[in-house]
This record gives structure tokens, C-alpha cells and sequence, in this order.
């Protein structure tokens, strides 16, 4: 490990090393950031269908929340997202 | 009385009650617009207020797109709900980044204001809609505008 960290120190300038950490950070940070809230969209949607599904009368109500805990999740992947260009453009 | 039902038969029709919440929040957006771009302007120039407003629509049309593929398959079939929202966080999360990515280089176009209006406009949005939505579900009687936020609408089997 220490003789590849070597190689690569060798290979490259400081500000090329640090692009590199740069941009392996931000797809990290990208990928991880989506990850998150696709599992809790998952469990979020599938409980609302689970308790439309038993509870017809209560759909709309139950459609309203999941809507907005769908759109509260993804802002988690919007925040890495943000995090993402950040890193990566600006 | 033992009859079996699928979860691939069983739907949510009547009314879209996310149609009508993606509705209220793009109202209030267009709205809130040009103070955004205001203050984007000031804090970060010309290319700040510009980047503001491509922010803030990006945030608009996730959330009308959003609604859109829901009420389009909920009353198809739960599944395909289930499906459609999974698959549409994917489809919705790509577009933003091709929107992004097209822009990036562009010369209007500041990256720090772009991605702070995303963030703030969709939480404040979000934040500012759950002041309603959570009065008229939690106090039906005192519910703002009873047309405006239907809080049952019935389930059924085709």
C-alpha cells in the first residue's frame, strides 16, 4: 500500500494529486448521497402501499404524506448532488 | 369471503392529492421567484440571480414531475406506483444532473449559487407546504381550504 502511495507520489504533482482526490471524493460523495435516500424511498413507498392496501378509505391521506417524505428524502440526494458539482466543477 | 387479492390489482383512484401539493408548491415558488433571484443577485452578481432561477426551476419541474408520474400510475396499479416512484427518483435525479452538466461551462452560470437555490428553494418549498399539509391532516375540521387539500379519496379494485 505504502509503495503504491509512493508511486503515485512520484507519478504525480501535488495539485494533480490533489484533482484526484477531488474527483474520486466527489463521486463518493455523489454515489453514497444516492444510495440513502433510494433505500428509504423504497421502505417509505412500500409501507404507504401496505397501509393503502389495508386501509383503502385512508389513500388520499396517506398519498399527501408519502409525497411529501418523498420529496423530504431526496433532498439528501440533492444535498450530495449540490456536494458533487461543488467538488467536482467549481 | 377468501378472495385474494394482488397487489397488482389493487389501486388508488379518485383524486391525486400529490398533484394538488406539487401545484400549491410551484404556486408559491413562481412566487417567491424573483426574491430568490434577488438575493442571489446580490450575494453572488448577475450570474447568481441567473443561476437562481435555473436552480429554482429545476426544483419546480422535479417536483411537478414527480407528482405527475405518481398520480399517472396510482390509479393503474400500486405496483406500478411503487415502481414508477422508485424508477422516478433515478429518472428525476439524472435530468437534474444533464441539466447541470450542460451548464456547467456556460459563462451566466455560478455552480456555489446554483446548488445552495437547489437545496434551499426545495427545502424551504417542502418546509413552507408542511405548514399546511400538516394542519389539515392532523385537524381535519381546521383544514385552510378544504377543497384545496382532500385528505381521503377512495381506494379500489378494478
Amino acid at each position: 500500500m505504502e509503495a503504491i502511495a509512493q508511486l503515485i507520489a512520484a507519478e504525480m504533482t501535488p495539485a494533480e494529486l490533489k484533482n484526484n482526490a477531488a474527483a474520486a471524493s466527489a463521486g463518493y460523495a455523489y454515489g453514497l448521497a444516492a444510495i440513502g435516500p433510494g433505500i428509504g424511498i423504497g421502505y417509505l413507498v412500500g409501507k404507504s402501499v401496505e397501509a393503502m392496501a389495508r386501509q383503502p378509505e385512508a389513500a388520499g391521506m396517506v398519498r399527501t404524506t408519502m409525497f411529501l417524505g418523498i420529496a423530504f428524502t431526496e433532498a439528501l440526494a440533492l444535498i450530495g448532488f449540490v456536494v458533487f458539482i461543488l467538488l467536482k466543477f467549481a | 369471503m377468501n378472495e385474494k387479492l394482488s397487489p397488482l390489482a389493487l389501486a388508488s383512484a379518485g383524486q391525486a392529492p400529490e398533484v394538488t401539493v406539487s401545484r400549491d408548491i410551484i404556486r408559491r415558488g413562481l412566487i417567491i421567484a424573483p426574491l430568490i433571484m434577488v438575493i442571489a443577485g446580490v450575494i453572488w452578481g448577475l450570474t447568481g440571480a441567473w443561476s437562481a432561477g435555473l436552480g429554482l426551476a429545476l426544483v419546480l419541474m422535479n417536483f411537478g414531475l414527480a407528482a405527475a408520474l405518481i398520480s399517472w400510475a396510482a390509479p393503474i396499479s400500486l405496483a406500478l406506483m411503487m415502481g414508477v416512484t422508485l424508477f422516478g427518483f433515478l429518472l428525476r435525479l439524472g435530468l437534474i444532473s444533464l441539466a447541470v452538466f450542460l451548464v456547467r461551462d456556460v459563462s451566466w452560470v455560478s455552480l456555489p449559487a446554483l446548488g445552495i437555490t437547489i437545496i434551499v428553494t426545495h427545502l424551504g418549498l417542502l418546509f413552507w407546504e408542511m405548514r399546511f399539509i400538516a394542519a389539515s391532516l392532523a385537524f381535519p375540521g381546521l383544514r385552510p381550504n378544504a377543497q384545496e387539500y382532500p385528505s381521503s379519496s377512495a381506494a379500489e379494485t378494478p
